[in-house]
């Protein structure tokens, strides 16, 4: 736990990349099995406590400290690790466990003993300990380091290619020994079943024309709509389909009645939408569906759904990940020479040059797709976000000018920073109602003059929340606009980001609620 | 009683403690540049202090000084005035207020911890205790500086390669730390910047043993293989740093206790050496000093005003302007 929590104290104020390599490798070579195999799916969020979660540590130091006072002090650092880890005292030195022994012994406690062996653990922890240790169960590290980074570092460690990491990584089992065995060449690589796990994707890049493809032979890729659902990997064999999200979450459970349907045996890639016979409804739609963790049967049929299939993985046992899209792209045709409902082919685009696909990306009356991909015909399926291969070229943004209301602290890198804030506009009523809420679009020095501006023109608090002085105008991007009953406003946005800070723009020259909805929803 | 308000002006006598603006009569706490400005007529503070304003702001930048030392009392009409020791800087004082009757006093910035290149903290006993707050959140428990600087001499001699640079403002904060890599007993020589070359004379001056400093130009380019240079937090971020190869950057500042505020100043090596009190010094002071009444300058008041409350303490907090966290470095 030591060297752990050395690791992750050293990896947050390390700002360059090779240096943070250099840290994990290190780490790797000089920590034993299994410790390090813990460290590992710490360090790519693949460890799960179910009977620990933050709250639990918030109550342990509710226990210690004036809450009122531990407010104030979260409020302020903006990360619940550190700050329970700076509110604890140091009682008594002792030896910290192993980060093997420290995981098993939780697993093993019952409840009634797991309270006093963490106070233990916390009482005998140094500062930098307690953070590194209570980050274990708060969900996500915020240290900078991507999973990613982690195994570039598991690659360079054993001189092996990334993506051969990436290829068996969802096959590997905690903690690793088969995975470390073969890296340090004592051991031959970890054998994994094709039809057993997730296979990382393949993503894209946004769209910058004239960097990426002005000069390109438009010949060279294919172009297909960007659907506005959720992209799903569809993993089927003889035993059984299983459904996977792009971050490999296994979301079969929600769709019971595409699962059931769907039989062969192979891996593809598409999107998942609402509607039915390859119509797509709205991503809104789609939402009610993906709220719903266990559907009934009338439910599912009210609220249909199905998959536009755009890439496959494996068919019949062949890996195709090196084969071309062009290849890839006719086995899929002919499978889909038969009716494979709730699974359609996702259609192709046909165009002569980058000008039609800029109009088509932009029609835009019903919603369905949020611009278009290209992908280059020569391209393999990569496992991750591969330079010059595919591209999403999206739906220009849409515009509004709204008021700030409300501002909230943000977290990690922006911890002590006003970064979130609500916004409105008025209603017939004249009365100032939100429309949605915003944290990025604006560079380090806009947010330091918004955060003066918070601090100045606050007029309320509401624990964390300010509300401060209705005088700021900014200028609001978003992707979507939506009917919602959740909302005052009755509206909702999908993706608003700040466009610009309208510091001069005076409040009354903001358009209504009544206004915007005109614009943007009839 | 003697009256004083928000703005630390004291009617009785005209005068103002630490004013923003040029005014008759000041006294000043201490010479940083959020509490010691150039342009007032008379100003009463400490003879460092004094020094500290003529260097900084030139021989003229008051119309007049009187100054006293630690212990000593002047009287201004009914109100005697004290000053006592603050160990923030040097020079820098606490504030008595005093008539028979009643007792007011202004810490400025403070710490209470023991620095043996300073005079050591006194509690004054007082009636109303006008406090800063700056590290005014239970949060702030700052270790032994030692520690500290024990932690940057290893990664030194691990990292021989590089040029360590530390961020600390240019009084007070630069000289301490010089200070106690000395005492740690670091012998090499320290490159400065050009901005504190003269406020290290005049600690040197005071006895204060900093060592062999050097100007931290690029004549010397070839030399800050290992060494450690001195600067300015602003100049940390600036194209000044940009001249050196291999930096590590380091921050001395009692902010570096909260790791995302490294982070985003991309600190590798903080330093959490502060000259201002933390919170077990904030609070047990208000404690020794039996004070009734608390008036909190300078920070986060909400968690003191609190604490104050709930131990059967008036508090109240004092919004002084241009002070906010940035300047208190």
């Amino acid at each position: 736990m030591k060297a752990f929590s050395n690791l992750l104290s050293d990896l947050i104020l390390t700002s360059s990349r090779n240096r943070k390599l250099s840290l994990l490798e290190q780490y790797f070579s000089s920590t034993p099995d299994p410790d390090r195999g813990y460290a590992l799916a710490a360090l790519t969020g693949s460890l799960n406590f179910k009977n620990i979660k933050s709250s639990f540590f918030k109550d342990l130091i509710k226990e210690k400290q004036d809450e009122h006072l531990f407010d104030l002090s979260y409020d302020y650092v903006g990360d619940l690790a550190e700050t329970i880890s700076l509110l604890w005292d140091q009682e008594k030195s002792g030896n910290m466990p192993r980060l093997s022994s420290l995981f098993e012994n939780l697993k093993k406690a019952k409840t009634d003993e797991l309270k006093s062996y963490i106070i233990n653990i916390l009482n005998i922890s140094t500062a930098d300990q307690r953070w590194a240790f209570i980050k274990l169960f708060t969900g996500g590290l915020r240290i900078g380091v991507s999973s990613r980074l982690v195994k570039q570092a598991l690659a360079n460690y054993g001189n092996v290619d990334l993506d051969e990491i990436e290829k068996i990584w969802h096959g590997l089992h905690f903690p690793y020994i088969n995975l470390f065995s073969w890296l340090e060449n004592k051991g031959s690589k970890p054998k994994i079943s094709i039809y057993d796990t997730f296979h990382p994707m393949m993503l894209a890049h946004p769209l910058v024309m004239e960097k990426d493809l002005e000069a390109a032979n438009p010949k060279d890729f294919v172009a297909e709509y960007k659907w506005d659902g959720i992209r799903v990997q569809i993993v089927s064999h003889s035993e059984g389909c299983r459904l996977y999200s792009r971050t490999g979450d296994e979301v079969s459970k929600s769709f019971p009645e595409i699962i059931k349907t769907i039989q062969g045996n192979f891996v593809l890639d598409g999107e998942l939408l609402a509607g039915i016979n390859n119509d797509p409804k709205t991503f809104n739609d789609l939402q009610q569906r993906l709220n719903k963790k266990a559907p009934s049967e009338k439910f599912i049929e009210k609220n249909p759904c199905f998959i536009k299939v755009y890439d496959v993985l494996f068919f019949n046992g062949d890996d195709l990940r090196d084969k071309t899209l062009i290849e890839r792209k006719k086995v899929l045709s002919s499978y889909f020479s038969t009716n494979r409902s709730p699974m359609f082919l996702s259609e192709t685009i046909e165009f002569k040059d980058w000008r039609f696909l800029d109009k088509i990306r932009d029609i835009s009356n019903k919603q369905i797709h949020e611009g278009v991909m290209i992908k280059s015909v020569s391209s393999p399926y990569i496992a991750g976000r591969p330079r010059g291969k595919w591209f999403k070229w999206k739906r220009n943004p849409k515009n509004v000018d709204a008021i700030i209301m409300y501002a909230q602290r943000g977290h990690g890198k922006r911890s002590s920073f006003y970064s979130d804030y609500t916004f409105g506009v008025f209603n017939k009523e004249k009365e100032l109602v939100p429309i949605g809420k915003a944290y990025s679009g604006f560079t380090d020095e806009e947010l330091n003059r918004l955060d003066k501006f918070v601090r100045s023109k606050t007029i309320n608090r509401f624990g964390p929340v300010r509300e401060v002085e209705k005088t700021l105008v900014v200028e609001i991007a978003f992707d979507e606009m939506s009917l919602s009953h959740r909302h005052k406003s009755g509206i909702a946005l999908r993706f608003p980001r700040f466009k610009r800070i309208r510091w001069d723009k005076p409040t009354n020259e903001v358009e209504t609620l009544e206004q915007i909805r005109k614009s943007f929803l009839e | 009683m003697i009256s004083i308000d928000n703005k630390l002006y004291i009617r009785d006598i005209d005068t103002y403690i630490d004013p923003f603006f040029p005014v008759e009569r000041a006294i000043i706490t201490h010479g940083h540049a959020d509490h010691a400005r150039a342009g007032h007529k008379h100003v009463l503070c400490t003879p460092e202090t004094s020094e500290i304003m003529k260097i900084r702001y030139g021989e003229n930048c008051a119309s007049s000084f009187q100054t006293i030392k630690y212990g000593h009392s002047v009287k201004i009409g009914k109100i005697s005035v004290t000053f006592y020791p603050a160990a923030h800087i040097l020079g820098s004082a606490q504030v008595l207020l005093e008539t028979a009757k009643h007792r007011i006093v202004v810490t400025g910035d403070y710490k209470t911890i023991l620095d043996r290149h300073l005079d050591p903290f006194e509690v004054v006993p007082c009636d109303l205790l006008i406090t800063e707050a700056t590290f005014g959140l239970p949060i702030f428990k700052f270790n032994k500086p030692e520690m500290e600087i024990e932690r940057l001499l290893n990664n030194i001699s691990k990292n021989r390669e590089n040029t360590f640079l530390i961020g600390a403002y240019s009084l007070g904060k630069a000289q301490r730390i010089i200070w106690l890599l000395r005492e740690a007993g670091f012998s090499d020589d320290i490159f400065v910047h050009g901005s504190m070359d003269k406020l290290c004379d005049f600690y040197q001056s005071k006895g204060i043993r900093l060592g062999t400093l050097r100007k931290a130009t690029l004549d010397n380019k070839k030399d800050f293989k290992g060494k450690i240079i001195v600067a300015p937090p602003s100049a940390l971020k600036d194209r000044w740093s940009r001249r050196f190869e291999n930096i590590t950057r380091c921050y001395a500042s009692g902010w570096m206790q909260v790791k995302q505020r490294a982070k985003q100043s991309q600190i590798e090596i903080p330093l959490v050496i502060s000259d201002h009190s933390d919170w077990n010094e904030l609070t047990n002071t208000i404690k020794q000093t039996g004070a009734e009444k608390v008036w909190i300058t300078h920070g986060r008041e909400d968690a003191l005003k609190y604490w104050c409350e709930k131990n059967g303490i008036q508090a109240e907090p004092l919004s002084l302007q241009h002070r906010d966290e940035t300047s208190e470095l």
